[in-house]
């Protein structure tokens, strides 16, 4: 499984990349592989408020519907409309297929780097 | 396999219709084209529908020890009854005193159903369980409503392992779900729930025996600080098959209950139905059910006013034929039958349980209710071979799977109800089947990923048909 080095976790799986002030979110390879097949995406609109550990959006596979988790506070700076009709490049390019991007960051729950992330994920098990 | 309309041949017609005796009457719009009718002999349709019997599989096939579905036979007597000329051939809205007997059946099944569950009124009304949960959280509003907090009291609380159905009706009647976790015996953690309710707890939402098919011991407790904070409590009524005549949700505390007929009495479901999901109230609820509601005077059947009612959620007064055959089985059952039919499903999950759990780690230990939820968590670890696989197993065996996947809280889970309808010959042979998949699992993995090897379908592209749903016939060159 792969677990990019630049990249923070979280540890309800979901992966953010940082870049000044804002944050591009999605969902790690753990994750992806854990629900199966993803067919379909909610995802919130621009402008909306993201508030850390709260849910920002949901994704649903053929086993269940999931909860995703916003890693920061902040305001939904652009959507990626693209998956809402091929959820399948989350399970594809999960590292590609980001869901969100935050702006006016404010706040983020303490992350994770990629090692500590395999690590939660064994002791998770 | 072909369709009806794959299999149509120009010219080909069945006979079934005599000539019209009626003057035709000229529509004033008519089609330009006639509508796309297969065309098939008669021998053709029999033979059509017989195929796809054969290729389903039933209580009338083999075992379905589907959790949750309480998947029992349903007595043939049922139907007897339910094809009687005078429940056949009544129109809904025929006066009411030319329908006296149906209404007669409401009323006993109601008097019946009140003493099943503790409660002192019930509709019919709804269709199936979903409907009826939608129906009693308008109840649980109209009663916030009534006391001028309907506005403040805006959240319902249900427990983690719930039925999906439970937060998407909340979410449906204008509620916001709080989702209360599991404690680690599987049953609502009471400091958890302590810690959820307050001044905007509309109300509790709980499966009893729950979804891990344990009975929660603190059902007391639980109802009584849902109470004190103010709010009502919601029995879903999916699992009483395990303590139908012997414990009652009235007496649990709860205020609103439903049913599923199609469930626990007995009527077809699963693609053979349509389902009933009557919900039950106290007396103090009774004035906001469903309109229009009948009452018996002088020996006259008479519509009752509801000024309070919350309206209809159905026509007329819901898929009334199920509700004929519900009554027939507990009419059947009688007093002793029923409790003796919960015991017996209880029995049957334990004697299942019993047989399998040196195998199959159990996700709770000790004694279960009406069913059981195994984790294969560990042999996927040490095989590979996954809950999806032993499930496909069973298509080999000639036996429904159970239940997969669920509750969420349990990974690679296989929920097991064998309810009270089977002999302990099906139950060995069950046993012996999972546990014979289990070696073959240890031996030869790839034979488990590759099963089922004789069933009609094998494994059918869950993600792609999710994905791109063909949800009706076009012909070959018509563009969606």
């Amino acid at each position: 499984m792969n677990f990019p080095s630049e990249l923070q976790y979280s540890k309800s799986h979901e992966w953010v990349r940082r870049q000044g002030d804002t944050a591009e979110i999605g969902l790690t390879d753990y994750a992806q592989n854990e629900l199966g097949g993803i067919v379909f995406v909610n995802l919130p609109q621009v402008g909306d408020e993201v508030t850390m550990g709260e849910a920002l959006g949901d994704v649903e596979s053929v086993k269940s519907v999931s909860d995703v988790y916003s890693p920061v506070s902040g305001v939904v700076s652009e959507v990626n409309e693209a998956l809402l009709d091929t959820p399948e490049a989350i399970n594809q390019d999960p590292y590609g297929a980001w869901l969100v991007r935050v702006e006016q960051v404010t706040g983020s729950e303490e992350l994770l780097s990629a090692q500590e992330y395999e690590e939660h994920i064994r002791t998770e098990q | 396999m072909k369709l009806l309309m794959e299999k149509s041949c120009e010219g080909r017609s069945l006979s079934l219709l005599g000539p019209c005796d009626v003057p035709l009457v000229q529509p004033s719009r008519t089609r330009e084209q006639p509508p796309r009718l297969p065309q098939l002999s008669e021998t053709e349709l029999s033979r059509h529908y017989s195929a796809l019997a054969r290729r389903a599989h039933g209580v009338n096939d083999g075992f379905y020890p589907l959790g949750s579905c309480t998947m029992k036979y349903n007595p043939a007597v049922n139907e007897e009854a339910a094809a009687l000329r005078g429940f056949t051939a009544v129109h809904p809205l025929q006066p009411l005193h030319t329908a006296a007997g149906c209404l007669e059946v409401l009323a006993e099944t109601e008097e019946r159903l009140c003493a099943v569950t503790g409660m002192d009124a019930f509709t019919f009304q709804p269709a199936a369980g979903a409907h009826g949960e939608f129906t009693g959280l308008l109840l649980l509003k109209a009663y916030h409503t009534h006391r001028g907090e309907g506005a403040v009291r805006n959240k319902i609380l249900v427990p983690d392992s719930a039925h999906g159905t439970n937060p998407a009706s909340a979410a449906m009647a204008g509620y916001q779900v709080v989702n209360l976790p599991s404690g680690p015996d599987g049953c609502v953690d009471l400091e958890a729930l302590r810690r959820a309710v307050g001044p905007d707890t509309a109300g509790l939402m709980l499966t009893n025996p729950n979804t891990v098919g344990l009975f929660d011991k603190n059902i007391l407790e639980i109802t009584r600080i849902v109470h004190e904070a103010g709010g009502l409590c919601y029995y879903d009524g999916a699992n009483l098959n395990a303590v139908m005549g012997v414990a009652r949700p009235g007496d649990m505390g709860f205020d609103v209950v439903h049913l599923n007929l199609h469930k626990t009495f007995s009527t077809p479901h699963g693609g053979g139905g349509p389902g009933s999901g009557p919900v039950g109230c106290k007396a103090f609820l009774e004035a906001y059910l469903p309109a229009p509601r009948f009452e018996k005077k002088d020996g006259e059947w008479r519509e009752k006013p509801c000024p309070e009612t919350i309206g209809r959620v159905r026509g007329f007064q819901g898929n009334f034929l199920v509700v004929v055959r519900a009554l027939t089985y507990l009419l059947m059952l009688g007093r002793e039958g029923v409790p003796e039919a919960a015991r017996n499903a209880v029995l049957n999950a334990n004697y299942m349980k019993a047989g399998l759990e040196d195998l199959y780690p159990m996700a709770y230990p000790g004694l279960c209710m009406h069913e059981f939820v195994m984790s294969l968590e560990k042999l996927k670890e040490e095989t590979g071979v996954t809950a999806l696989d032993v499930a496909k197993a069973l298509l080999d065996e000639g036996i429904h799977p159970p239940t997969m996947y669920f509750p969420l809280i349990v990974h690679e889970a296989l929920m097991v109800e064998p309810t009270e309808t089977e002999p302990k010959e099906t139950l060995d042979e069950a046993v012996e089947a999972l546990r014979a998949i289990y070696q073959k699992a240890k031996e030869d993995p790839a034979y488990l990923k590759a099963c089922p090897h004789h069933a009609q379908i094998g494994r059918p592209d869950e993600v792609n048909a999710a994905r791109h749903p063909v949800l009706r016939y076009r012909p070959e060159g018509e563009q969606g």
